[in-house]
C-alpha cells in the first residue's frame, strides 16, 4: 500500500492481541474487507509476545527442572546432576513466542486481512493515521490491551525495577527477587524464578494472595506455594525501593525486604495512549477504560471497543469472546459474550481456577447454595501423578441445583474448569454434571465427585 | 399432512408468560374451529385459547405448566377431522430447544415425577429445560384430579418431603392459585418498593346526594341508567389531578414521567381476585359515559371476559371499600401508579357545623402515595380537592 493515500475498509481493527486479531479474523470470515493495524513487529499482542505464552513457556520449562530436582527421586530416577542452562533455557521461549506469532500472521495472510505496522490513532470518527497512511472504515474496533502498572514512586527502570515485560527475560538469575502484587501474573513469574534458584519474596497489599479466590482455596494455596520456598507477606505497603532495599510497612511495623530485582505486578492499567480519542469522540469512564455499551460500542458511532481496554476482567480469552461478538454484530449476525461465564486461572503448580461465584461471594449475597468438596488426595490418577494436592469445590443453587461456580486448586485446574464452565452455559445443574460419564482414571473425575458432592453423594469420599 | 400449531397468542407487551390452568379438551380429541382449548391465567387476566381449524388435537402442554408466549402448547391435524382416522399424527413441529436431548437431571425427574420437559418452559440456553424448571413444574398443581401419589418409575427415594403435613378437620389446605400468587406477590412488592403512606380526610356527602335525589329520575330517562357516587368520585379526582399534577406521575427509573391524561383505574372485585379495568379519558367523559363505562368493566371483569387493554396503561386508581362496609382502610397503590383513593360507608355521624351540632352522611378517605414522588403538602393538597368538590359539586363546573 503506498503512502498518503487513503484506504478504506470495512472494519479497521486498532491491536492485534487475541482479542484484535479475533476480531479481525472472524470478520474476514463473514465476509468484510479488513485492516489489522499493529505498532508490534509481530502480531499477538501482549498475550503472545510477552504475557500468557512466555510466561506459560517459563512455568513448563521451570516446572521439569524442579521435578527433576526435587521428585524424580520419588519416582526412582536418579540423575547426576540437574543443571539449569539459562540461555538454551531462555531461547526455548522466544522460539515457542516466534512460532505462535508466525502462526498468527500466516492465517491473518490466509485471511486476507491488511496488517498495518504502525502506532494509529484516531484524525476522525471513521479515520485512523498510521504514519502517513491514512485508512478509512465505516467500523472501527479499539483493541489497544492494556500496560502494567507503574508505582509512582519506583518507576520501571527496566533493569531493577521491572514489569512482567521484563521478568520474563532477565538475562540472569536474581539471588533475591521481590515481588509486588501477588495477583496471577506476579504469582506466576515468582514460581519461575523461585524454582530457578531466585530467593522470591511475594508482597501483597491485600489481606491475602490471589484475591478474587475463596478463602480457604487462597489459604490452601499460599501454604502450597510456601512449602514450594516463596515467602509470601501480605498486608504489606510497599513504601519505596532504595539501595537494593524496598520498604513496606504493615500496620506500624515496618518491614524490609532486600532485593536484586523487584518485579512491579500490581495490575494493569488500559492502553489508549497516542491513540486520539477525542479526535474520534471516544469517551472514557472514571477508570480511563473505554466508555461502552452492552454492545461493546463507544460514544462515537462506528467505534467499538474490546478486551482490556474495557471493563471487565483483563483476560485474553475474554478479549477473544468480544472481538468474535463485535465481529458478529458488525456483520449484522448476532454475536453473543457471556461475561458471567469467563474463567480465570493462575498457572502456578498446582494451578488456581475459578468461574462464576465463589462460595464466600455467594454467602456475602445471602444466596443459599450447596457446596460440595473433593480432594485429590482421594483421586487415584492424582495419586499415580503425585498431584495430590488441592481439591475442586461446586457452588450450587440450594434450591435448583443449578451450578453457579467453581472453584479449583490442583494440577492442571485449568483443564478441569472447561467442563464446568461447559455445563453453566447451558443452565446445568450439579446432578448433570454428576451424571455426565468421566473417564477412569482422570483427573477430571474429582469434579465429578465434588459435583456428587453437593448432594452429599459423593461416592469416593465420607 | 396439514398440522396447525397452537400457540400461547401474545397478550400485551408486559405478558412473557402464563399458566396453563385447564385444557377444556381431552388429547386426541376431535375439536372444531373456534372452540375453547384452554383457559390461560396471566398475573393480569384469564383468557381462553380457541382452534384455529377443526382436526384431531394432540396436547403438548400439561394444565399447570407455565408457558411462553408463543409457545406451541397443542398441535391440530385438520385431516383428521376430514377422514377421523385414527391415523398418529406425526412428529410435531416443536421448538427446536425440545429436541435437544434433556439432561440427565431432567431425565431422571421426568420420570420420577411424571413431568413431560416438553410441556415446561426452559430457562436455559436456547430454551433449553434446566434442572430448577423441571422442580418448579412438578412442584405446580396437577389440575386434573390426582389426588393419588402417582407411582414413581425409578425405586429412587422420593426427592423431598413435599407432603403436605395431616391438617384434620379444623383446617383446609390448597395451594394458591397462580393468579393469587401473582396478586399476592404484587401486592408485596408495592409494598417493598415506594415509600408509601396515607393521608386522610372526611367528606360531607350531602351535596351530592341532595344532587342524586333531585336529579335521578330524570337521569335514567335520560340515559338509561342511575347516577351513583362513582362518576363524582372520578371527576372530583381528574379535577384534582390537574390542580396537582405530582399526583399524576410515576417513577420510571430515575425519571419522573408525568401523565398528561386522565385514565383512571378502577378496582373491581370478582371472584378470582382484585382487577383493576381502566376507564379512559375522564376528563372528557360526561357523568353518564363514566357511570356506563365503569357498569361494563366490572360487568366484564366478573364475567372474566376482560381484555389487557381494559387492565393497562391508568394513571391512578379509585377503590370503593365502602360497598363491604369498610369504615376506614389504608389502600396500596396499583405501580406504576404514585397514588390509589380509597372511598369508605357513608354513615350518619354527629358533626360540628356552624357552632350546631348536626348529623350529616359522611365518609372517610384515604389517599395512600409513594412520598418517593409526591410530597406531603401535595397529597394533602389533592385529597382536600377531592373532598372540596364533593362537598360543592358546583367547583367541579367552575374549575376551582
Amino acid at each position: 500500500m503506498s503512502s498518503s493515500e487513503t484506504s478504506s475498509f470495512d472494519l479497521i481493527v486498532i491491536g492485534a492481541g487475541p482479542g484484535g486479531y479475533v476480531c479481525a479474523f472472524r470478520a474476514a470470515q463473514l465476509g468484510l474487507k479488513v485492516a489489522l493495524v499493529e505498532k508490534r513487529a509481530t502480531l499477538g499482542g501482549t498475550c503472545l509476545n510477552v504475557g500468557c505464552i512466555p510466561s506459560k513457556a517459563l512455568l513448563h520449562s521451570s516446572e521439569h527442572l524442579a521435578w527433576a530436582k526435587h521428585h524424580a527421586a520419588e519416582h526412582g530416577i536418579k540423575f547426576g546432576s540437574v543443571e539449569l542452562d539459562l540461555a538454551a533455557f531462555l531461547k526455548r521461549k522466544d522460539d515457542v513466542v516466534t512460532k505462535l506469532v508466525g502462526g498468527v500472521s500466516q492465517l491473518a495472510k490466509a485471511r486476507k486481512i491488511t496488517v498495518v505496522t504502525g502506532a494509529a490513532s484516531f484524525v476522525a470518527a471513521n479515520t485512523v493515521a498510521v504514519g502517513e497512511q491514512k485508512l478509512t472504515a465505516k467500523n472501527i474496533v479499539i483493541a489497544t490491551g492494556s500496560a502494567p502498572v507503574e508505582l509512582p514512586f519506583m518507576k520501571f527502570d527496566g533493569k531493577t525495577v521491572v514489569s512482567s515485560d521484563h521478568a520474563i527475560a532477565f538475562d540472569s538469575i536474581p539471588k533475591k527477587l521481590v515481588v509486588v502484587g501477588g495477583g496471577a501474573i506476579g504469582l506466576e513469574l515468582g514460581s519461575v524464578w523461585s524454582r530457578l534458584g531466585s530467593e522470591v519474596t511475594i508482597v501483597e497489599f491485600l489481606p491475602k494472595i490471589a484475591a478474587g479466590y475463596d478463602n480457604d482455596i487462597v489459604r490452601n494455596f499460599t501454604r502450597i506455594l510456601q512449602k514450594q520456598g516463596l515467602k509470601i507477606e501480605v498486608g504489606a505497603k510497599v513504601t519505596g525501593f532504595a539501595n537494593g532495599v524496598l520498604t513496606a510497612e504493615r500496620g506500624t511495623e515496618k518491614l524490609t525486604f532486600p532485593a536484586d530485582k523487584v518485579l512491579v505486578s500490581v495490575g494493569r492499567r488500559p492502553f489508549t495512549d497516542g491513540l486520539g480519542l477525542d479526535k474520534a469522540g471516544v469517551q472514557l469512564d472514571d477508570k480511563q477504560r473505554i466508555k461502552v455499551d452492552a454492545h461493546l460500542k463507544t460514544s462515537a458511532p462506528g467505534v467499538w471497543a474490546i478486551g482490556d481496554v474495557v471493563a471487565g476482567p483483563m483476560l485474553a480469552h475474554k478479549a477473544e469472546e468480544d472481538g468474535v461478538a463485535v465481529a458478529e454484530w458488525i456483520a449484522g449476525k448476532a454475536g453473543h459474550v457471556n461475561w458471567d461465564l469467563v474463567p480465570a486461572i493462575v498457572y502456578t503448580n498446582p494451578e488456581v481456577a475459578s468461574v462464576g461465584l465463589g462460595e464466600d461471594a455467594a454467602k456475602a449475597a445471602g444466596r443459599a447454595v450447596n457446596v460440595g468438596k473433593f480432594n485429590f488426595a482421594a483421586n487415584g490418577r492424582a495419586i499415580s501423578a503425585g498431584a495430590t494436592d488441592g481439591y475442586v469445590k461446586l457452588i450450587a443453587d440450594a434450591k435448583t441445583d443449578k451450578i453457579l461456580g467453581a472453584q479449583i486448586l490442583g494440577h492442571n485446574a485449568g483443564e478441569l474448569i472447561s467442563e464446568v464452565v461447559t455445563h453453566m452455559e447451558y443452565g446445568g445443574s450439579a446432578e448433570d454434571l454428576a451424571r455426565t460419564i468421566h473417564a477412569h482414571p482422570t483427573m477430571s473425575e474429582s469434579v465429578k465427585e465434588a459435583a456428587l458432592a453437593v448432594s452429599k453423594s459423593a461416592l469416593h469420599a465420607m | 399432512m396439514p398440522l396447525l400449531e397452537v400457540k400461547i397468542p401474545p397478550m400485551g407487551e408486559s405478558i412473557a408468560s402464563g399458566i396453563l390452568a385447564k385444557w377444556h379438551v381431552a388429547d386426541g380429541a376431535i375439536v372444531k374451529k373456534d372452540q375453547p382449548l384452554f383457559e390461560l391465567e396471566t398475573d393480569k387476566i384469564t383468557s381462553e385459547g380457541t382452534a384455529a381449524s377443526a382436526g384431531k388435537i394432540s396436547l403438548k402442554a400439561e394444565a399447570g405448566a407455565e408457558v411462553k408466549i408463543g409457545a406451541v402448547v397443542a398441535t391440530i391435524d385438520s385431516d383428521a377431522a376430514a377422514s377421523a382416522s385414527e391415523s398418529k399424527p406425526s412428529a410435531p413441529a416443536a421448538a427446536a430447544a425440545k429436541e435437544a436431548t434433556p439432561s440427565p437431571a431432567v431425565r431422571r425427574l421426568a420420570a420420577e415425577t411424571n413431568v413431560d420437559p416438553a410441556s415446561v418452559a426452559g430457562t436455559g440456553k436456547a430454551g433449553r429445560v434446566t434442572k430448577g424448571d423441571m422442580l418448579a413444574a412438578a412442584d405446580k398443581p396437577v389440575a386434573a384430579s390426582a389426588s393419588e401419589p402417582k407411582p414413581s418409575a425409578a425405586p429412587a427415594p422420593a426427592p423431598k418431603a413435599a407432603a403436605p403435613a395431616p391438617t384434620g378437620a379444623r383446617q383446609t389446605r390448597k395451594k394458591m392459585s397462580p393468579l393469587r400468587a401473582k396478586i399476592a406477590q404484587r401486592l408485596v412488592s408495592a409494598q417493598h418498593e415506594a415509600a408509601m403512606l396515607t393521608t386522610f380526610n372526611e367528606v360531607d356527602m350531602s351535596a351530592v346526594m341532595a344532587l342524586r335525589a333531585k336529579y335521578q329520575d330524570d337521569f335514567v330517562k335520560k340515559h338509561g341508567l342511575k347516577l351513583g357516587f362513582m362518576s363524582f368520585f372520578t371527576k372530583a379526582v381528574v379535577h384534582a389531578l390537574r390542580e396537582v399534577p405530582a399526583v399524576n406521575a410515576q417513577l420510571d427509573g430515575d425519571s419522573i414521567v408525568e401523565n398528561h391524561y386522565y385514565d383512571i383505574s378502577m378496582a373491581v372485585s370478582t371472584e378470582k381476585g382484585l382487577m383493576v379495568p381502566v376507564i379512559r379519558g375522564c376528563d372528557t367523559l360526561g357523568m353518564a359515559e363514566i357511570e356506563k363505562a365503569i357498569g361494563d368493566v366490572a360487568k366484564r371483569a366478573r364475567e372474566g371476559k376482560i381484555t389487557l387493554d381494559d387492565l393497562s396503561g391508568g394513571v391512578f386508581t379509585i377503590t370503593n371499600g365502602g360497598i363491604f362496609g369498610s369504615m376506614l382502610s389504608t389502600p396500596i397503590i396499583n405501580p406504576p401508579q404514585s397514588a390509589i383513593l380509597g372511598l369508605h360507608a357513608i354513615n350518619e355521624r354527629p358533626v360540628a357545623l356552624n357552632g350546631q351540632v348536626v348529623i350529616r352522611p359522611m365518609m372517610y378517605l384515604a389517599l395512600s402515595y409513594d412520598h418517593r414522588i409526591v410530597d406531603g403538602k401535595e397529597a394533602v393538597t389533592f385529597l382536600v380537592k377531592v373532598k372540596q368538590a364533593i362537598e360543592d359539586p358546583t367547583r367541579l363546573v367552575i374549575g376551582i
